[in-house]
């Protein structure tokens, strides 16, 4: 692709949960990503275009949107992959609340951070020796495998089973639950098992596996999620969860 | 669906599994030798065997069932998970039902 010339047509969602796609034309240039697309039409078609982004490199997360029907990070998506016959559309992230345009409310995403108990679970003080943790064991493999989620919320806007059950945890927040079951120096266990065993925990998952194909990581929730169901089902057997 | 309803979803199926093929070899034996309903009847009266075998079916089946109906019904429809759970008790109950009464008449008569 070279020069000025071509244009893109690009669909963007506009106000709220009950708004609707309204059309822009814009230059289609070399390496363009889908976010360069999104700024363009704020610094020279409408200034009230609200999204959100701000590493530009893939590390922060914060730029997830809805491209052609599927969630992506805008700043790692070239347009010249997405943009079939010069049109793109782009929505905000599904199974969230939209606030703005392409701005969601992400609340209910971390708030089921929490439900999950994916917060480590101290168990030594700072006064205590820096934990010497073999990197080779299966537990670190397992934790380690995981551990590369930054929160974007491609896998939680993917996933149907969030879209039908609200009370779904979702694959973001059980991922992080099954990273520090595997984290041997977490004391959180007993709850963190607990919670993800309950209704609306992970084994609720149809195992459709949309959470692994669309991250942005490559990880694999779907798994961190069959190996939760495994842990939690021996806990209950064993009587040290209850339902 | 928590982990107690998912675990006894699992055990009836690997529980209905093997009864499954022993079921369709049973359908294929008796279409193939042509077997009227009163033959079957015949071997099956008075029968322990064929009423476990189709005992332990009819329970793992409704159990399994209800369980799925009760997901599906929390998921696609607007109804509540309390709701959803008491009419999946209600199909989970006419399934065992009906299929108590299939053994009862293939046994006792």
């Amino acid at each position: 692709m070279t020069g000025t010339q071509a244009e893109l047509s690009v669909s963007l969602w506009r106000g709220a949960q009950d708004g609707r796609y309204e059309t822009y034309v814009v230059p289609q240039r070399q390496s363009q990503t889908v976010l360069d697309v999104v700024t363009f039409v704020q610094r020279h078609i409408d200034p009230t275009l609200s999204y959100r982004f701000a590493c530009r490199v893939g590390v922060c997360g914060s730029c997830a949107m809805t491209v052609n029907g599927r969630p992506r990070w805008t700043c790692r998506t070239h347009v010249a992959k997405v943009a079939a016959g010069g049109r793109i559309e782009i929505g905000p992230l599904q199974n969230l609340p939209v606030i703005k345009d392409l701005a969601t409310d992400m609340q209910a995403f971390f708030a089921k951070w929490q439900e999950a108990k994916g917060v480590f679970a101290p168990s030594q003080t700072r006064q205590d020796p820096i934990a010497q943790i073999r990197p080779d064991t299966r537990a670190r493999a397992a934790a380690d495998a995981a551990i590369e989620c930054i929160n974007c919320g491609v896998c939680y806007a993917a996933c149907d089973t969030v879209r039908w059950n609200p009370n779904y945890l979702g694959p973001a927040a059980l991922t992080r639950a099954w990273t520090l079951v595997n984290d041997e120096r977490d004391a959180g266990n007993a709850a963190r098992l607990q919670a993800v065993a309950a209704n609306g925990g992970c084994h609720a998952c149809h195992s459709h596996q949309s959470c692994q194909e669309l991250c942005p990581q490559t990880l694999n929730p779907t798994a961190s999620i069959a190996s939760l169901k495994r842990r939690t089902a021996a806990a209950y057997l064993k009587g040290e969860i209850t339902p | 669906m928590n982990v107690r309803l998912y675990l006894w979803q699992r055990i009836t199926a690997a529980i209905m599994a093997p009864l499954v093929f022993v079921h369709i070899a049973v359908i294929f034996y008796v279409t193939r030798q042509g077997m009227t309903a009163a033959d079957i009847l015949s071997r099956t009266h008075g029968s322990v065997a064929w009423a476990s075998f189709y005992g332990i079916f009819v329970a793992a089946a409704a159990i399994h069932a209800s369980i799925g109906v009760r997901n599906v019904l929390s998921e696609w429809s607007p109804l509540s998970e309390r709701h959803a759970g008491q009419l999946a008790i209600a199909f989970g109950l006419l399934l065992a039902a009906l299929g108590f009464h299939a053994i009862v008449a293939l046994v006792l008569t």
